[in-house]
């Protein structure tokens, strides 16, 4: 059996692609192909809704359908023009930000979270069961319900140790945020990966041990490559999570100079207002950067998440 | 703070993070013994434990302690937070809506992800395709429920609608219908909206996860002249079980603590409120801490099963 | 920017002496809790720093302020204060957030609250109390609102009769808006008393065009606000401001008969088909209408009075003419009967200290003298803000509604009642009282069930 993706033969290839053809076959019917068109179109038009009104002008999105464009052209980008310049504060700060906020987010717990989750999977030590099931459960954990306790826990950390919050806080109040997110993102992470990891076959952690490796060599040599697309998988999650939160920056960051685009999003409409014209558009600002990433990504799990055959 | 300080201290915490972690690889990597493995192991696992258990365990334990307490955290009440949630008229609708949330939405964006993943695999348009049903996660649960508030929008049908779903039944010549504020019905409407957010975890996830079905598999199954609807049920989902309890699992409690869309859509009115959000009102609205963590607590007890049932599936797997 | 980098570098210092941090923030407090900083204020001696410059040189200190406002109507307000870091050299911080009322809880509690909070409810100042953690008025401010406020105002600042938060801004919400266009068009008078109003909604409603009233009561999660202020509203004129004030603080149940009585006048508008929802549809639609939309129809011509606050002023689209002869304005929603005079029901916000240093105890100072209020007036072109100061000059405000709402605030005569479920605790006022009248209103509850309901779910 190969191990390592690029070993794969071209027989197998061919095999591979005339077997998804099979198992495509048993839902074929022009029934299936419309089904995937219906879920599709169905998936898409709320959002398509939303695009088309984030064009239109301001007096027309409460008077009429957006499907009514079809034969009413009018369009405008003073909406976006709104978004984007509307503030005092340069969009591009709120876009620096929230990258500045989201990189780290992301690196930090999948990091701790692979080593973890590879632990979990193949080392053994008292009380991993345990530990594990522990950390899985603490998934439902609300954020709301861990606010004040760890706010608390960085404005007067315990042993003296430096604050991390408050008015004095380092890095503007950056690692708060960072840390905050790593927290809270490491159960999922940690179950998601050991699930990946603990399918890979135990032979070939065995045979590495008997050629000597030690779970350091085996972590990096073999299982970081293995698990290159499961990592990229939750990392686009993660990313999403982030760079979507609120809650996280508006209670740990509190320091209107590193609020990232959600904050600025969902001051948007006003104090009392309800304007879906910049609502719409503020959406579409914000979604840009994820879909970008999402299609970089793609490539790495179109091969599948434990990187092609491995198993069997 | 300036645009390359940020960007500075953002270097600074990856370097920093990055060389501990390289740190701990390169001085564990020469303990071989039995005494260097529980080291090894503890350098491997202590870094997340440490952050959970500050993060995560201690405010649980908090909570629990709380929830024993009255509004403000000052005295003892005994069991009577509990009391008040159980005693509450309104309490079972709310137990039954969140039960309608955790079976529906897992299921179905499940379902839809799993199908879907299916007829697209390989198609000429896969990647166009996938990008489609996964753009909703890209969307925060509040910008999902705006959108949404959008579409079920009401207006009399003796004038124009801006909502498409009462200008679909319109077009058809049904009156128009308030989708929110008719129950039951109106929580189905609510759990669509993060049907549609979660069908693209679950299309992402097990869409590789079929890749990674071998091939020998298949081609055996179909040697044998398997295909069709039996060749889905009998190869591709045992196949991809593992990969199912995970997405079911992770939705499934993704589902329970979710309380933005009732928060944005109908503000828990109209008999649609679910667990978290009444969390959410006792918290914040209310300030009744008590009340709010047993809320809390009771929704941890209601994961318990899930949990359980991945214990099981686990110990099923490393007996194998 | 410039200011942060500062704190970096205050950052830095503290890095190197971690312990004697926490030690040092501790000290702070107290030695300058309620003193001068010492030295002398950049503005000393200019006429337009009158009262300012007392706590001495405060520059490089900063004061935070958090508030529910967002853009755009945080900027007259971070410009309102400009003179006020003029003279003193302090730097005052702004920070607005939408998840206002539940972030500050979390900040409070963990130990991190801002110095000034804005707080826009009485019942939530009183929470905030609780924990302890708000500081005491001092004594500048104190005098400040005895001088410009009345009674009353002061009273909603305080808590168990000590004086914690001055009144900032107000509005009144006793208004009907309508179009004086349309009025003028159609030959209809604007009604001095209920009986008048209701002939005229007869009469509109008989004339078969439009239904007369139009509401919207759908605010997310605070759906069902506007319908409580109805409820305040009519009571106010059918019990009178006594029997209000004795509902406000529980001391009649909620289900009152009176209460009843008030409510039920309520539903003979908003639960009458052939009244409501004029331009949208029928009673229920009031229900899922977002309230900012509530009132449009008027400008279609599709319906004739909406009963909302002053602050609505904002809610009409770019290019209406708000003014008496224009396209939309109000009227004050008449009194039933002549017994209680004509009462007022308003809101407002009021400034919380969490710090007694003395740049913020200037600053609050400064927010609760005239000054402030007329220099946030000049701050506000666009209208849609007033203040309840007498010190006040309506000629500084902008807009005929704002100058309105001005006049009765400083009307001797006028009684003035602060908006009930403002001061109810958080469970019932920003809670129960929502969505029963909410259910009321969309799910055709009946007046009993929804109010005893209420009155159930209020613990003393």
């Amino acid at each position: 059996m190969t191990v390592i993706p690029e070993e794969k033969s071209v027989e197998a290839i061919v095999a591979q692609e005339s077997v998804a053809a099979t198992a495509k076959r048993g839902l074929t019917s022009p029934w299936a192909s419309l089904a995937a068109v219906v879920i599709a179109v169905l998936w898409t038009i709320p959002t398509f809704g939303l695009l088309v009104t984030s064009f239109r002008p301001e007096s027309e999105i409460t008077r009429s359908g957006w499907w009514t464009t079809l034969w009413n052209w009018d369009f405008t980008l003073d909406n976006y023009d709104e978004v984007l310049n509307g503030s005092t504060t340069n969009l591009a700060t709120y876009f620096l930000n929230s990258v500045v906020i989201t990189i780290p987010s992301v690196l930090i717990p999948i990091s701790i979270a692979t080593m973890a989750a590879y632990a979990f999977a193949w080392m053994k030590f008292p009380g991993r069961d345990f530990l594990f099931v522990a950390i899985f459960a603490l998934q439902i954990v609300p954020i709301q319900v861990t606010m004040i306790p760890l706010l608390k826990l960085y404005v007067q950390p315990p042993f003296n140790l430096q604050p991390l919050a408050g008015s004095d806080a380092p890095g503007g109040g950056l690692y708060t945020i960072w840390l905050s997110h790593a927290i809270f993102a490491l159960p999922l992470a940690i179950y998601l990966l050991h699930n990946f990891m603990s399918q890979i076959p135990g032979e070939l952690i065995e045979s590495a041990r008997v050629d000597g490796a030690g779970h350091v060599q085996i972590f990096t040599k073999i299982m970081l490559p293995l698990m290159a697309p499961a990592i990229a998988a939750f990392g686009i999650f993660q990313f999403l999570w982030v760079w979507n939160d609120l809650l996280v920056a508006l209670v740990f960051g509190s320091n209107p100079e590193i609020a990232p685009l959600t904050v600025r999003l969902a001051e948007l409409s006003g104090t009392r207002g309800q304007d879906w014209y910049l609502l719409s558009a503020g959406a579409f600002v914000s979604l840009v950067v994820p879909l970008v990433v999402f299609l970089a990504l793609q490539r790495y799990f179109v091969r599948g998440l434990l990187a092609g055959s491995v198993k069997g | 703070m300036s645009t390359g300080e940020k960007s500075t201290q953002m270097a600074i915490a990856v370097a920093v993070f990055f060389a501990v972690v390289a740190l701990i690889l390169l001085v564990t990597q020469r303990l071989r013994s039995r005494r260097g493995e529980l080291v090894q192991s503890a350098a491997f696992v202590l870094p997340a434990v440490a952050l959970i258990a500050l993060g995560l365990l201690y405010p649980a334990i908090t909570s629990i302690y709380q929830s024993f307490r009255d509004n403000t955290g000052d005295a003892f009440v005994g069991l009577e937070n509990y009391q008040t949630i159980f005693t509450d008229s309104d309490q079972v609708r709310v137990l039954l809506n969140t039960a309608a949330w955790v079976i529906l939405v897992p299921v179905v964006s499940t379902l839809v992800g799993l199908v879907y993943a299916v007829l697209v695999d390989r198609s000429r348009f896969e990647k166009v395709a996938k990008a489609l049903i996964f753009l909703p996660m890209a969307i925060s649960l509040v910008g999902a429920s705006i959108i949404w508030k959008f579409v079920y929008d009401y207006r009399d049908s003796s004038r124009g609608q801006i909502g498409l779903a009462n200008q679909l039944l319109n077009w058809v010549g049904i009156d128009s219908y308030r989708f929110l504020l008719t129950e039951p019905w109106n929580t189905i409407f609510l759990i669509i909206i993060l049907i549609w957010v979660q069908a693209g975890f679950a299309m992402t996830i097990l869409s590789a996860s079929i890749k990674a079905i071998p091939e020998d598999i298949i081609e055996a199954a179909r040697l044998d002249g398997v295909g069709g609807m039996k060749m889905f049920r009998n190869i591709t989902v045992p196949s991809i079980r593992p990969s199912l309890i995970v997405v079911l699992t992770t939705i499934s409690i993704t589902t329970l603590k979710a309380f933005d869309i009732v928060r944005t859509t109908t503000g828990g009115n109209y008999d649609t409120s679910v667990l978290a959000y009444q969390f959410y009102v006792e918290y914040f609205r209310s300030y009744d801490q008590g009340t709010a963590t047993a809320i809390a607590v009771l929704i941890f007890l209601l994961v318990m099963p899930i949990v359980i049932y991945n214990v099981r599936q686990m110990r099923k797997l490393e007996a194998r | 920017m410039r200011s942060l980098k500062r704190s970096g570098l205050a950052g830095a210092a503290v890095l190197l002496a971690a312990s004697a941090a926490l030690a040092g923030c501790a000290d702070d407090s107290e030695n300058d809790g309620g003193g001068s900083a010492g030295g002398t204020a950049p503005g000393d001696g200019k006429a337009e720093c009158e009262g300012m410059t007392e706590w001495g040189d405060l520059t490089g200190r900063d004061v935070t302020v958090y508030t529910s406002i967002v853009a755009p109507e945080d900027q007259p307000h971070i410009d309102s204060w400009k003179v006020f870091e003029d003279c003193t050299g302090a730097d005052v911080k702004y920070e607005g957030s939408k998840e206002f009322e539940a972030q500050l809880q979390v900040r409070v509690q963990a130990g991190n609250p801002p110095d000034i909070a804005y707080i826009p409810q009485p019942g939530l100042l009183q929470t905030l109390v609780g924990t302890g953690k708000v500081v005491e008025a001092p004594e500048g401010v104190s005098e400040n609102v005895d001088e410009f406020f009345g009674e009353d105002w002061k009273g909603y600042g305080s808590v168990d009769d000590t004086f914690y938060a001055a009144p900032l801004g107000a509005n009144v919400k006793s208004f009907v808006w309508y179009s004086p266009k349309m009025f003028a068009d159609n030959g209809w008078e604007i009604p001095e008393t209920w009986d008048d109003m209701m002939a005229l909604t007869e009469e509109i409603a008989q004339a078969g065009d439009i239904k007369p009233w139009c509401a919207g009561i759908e605010s997310g999660e605070a759906t069902g606000w506007p319908a409580t202020d109805w409820l305040e509203d009519v009571l106010l004129r059918t019990g009178g401001p006594d029997v209000y004030d004795q509902w406000v603080n529980h001391e009649i149940p909620f289900n009152d008969d009176a209460v009843v009585e008030g409510l039920d006048t309520v539903g003979e508008i908003l639960k009458n088909e052939d009244y409501v929802n004029g331009g949208i549809g029928d009673v229920k639609s009031i229900a899922t209408t977002p309230f900012q939309e509530g009132g449009l129809p008027i400008l279609d011509g599709e319906c004739a009075l909406h009963r909302m606050a002053s602050f609505y002023a904002a809610n009409w689209p770019e290019g209406t003419d708000v003014s008496q002869n224009g396209d939309a304005f109000a009227f004050y929603l008449p009194p039933i009967g002549d017994e209680f005079g004509s009462p007022v029901l308003g809101g407002g916000e009021f400034v919380a200290a969490f710090s007694d240093a003395p740049e913020v105890q200037a600053f609050q100072t400064f927010l609760s003298s005239d000054t402030w209020a007329n220099e946030k007036a000049k701050a506000t072109p666009g209208g849609g803000w007033v203040s309840a100061n007498t010190g006040l000059e309506i000629s500084n405000l902008s807009s005929p509604i704002d100058q309105l709402s001005a006049e009765i605030f400083q009307d001797p005569d006028a009684v003035f009642r602060f908006d009930g479920s403002d001061q109810m605790p958080g469970a019932v006022g920003a809670g129960s009282f929502w969505t029963e009248m909410t259910a009321w209103i969309a799910q055709g509850q009946s007046t009993e069930d929804s109010l005893t309901k209420i009155e159930e779910s209020w613990e003393d």
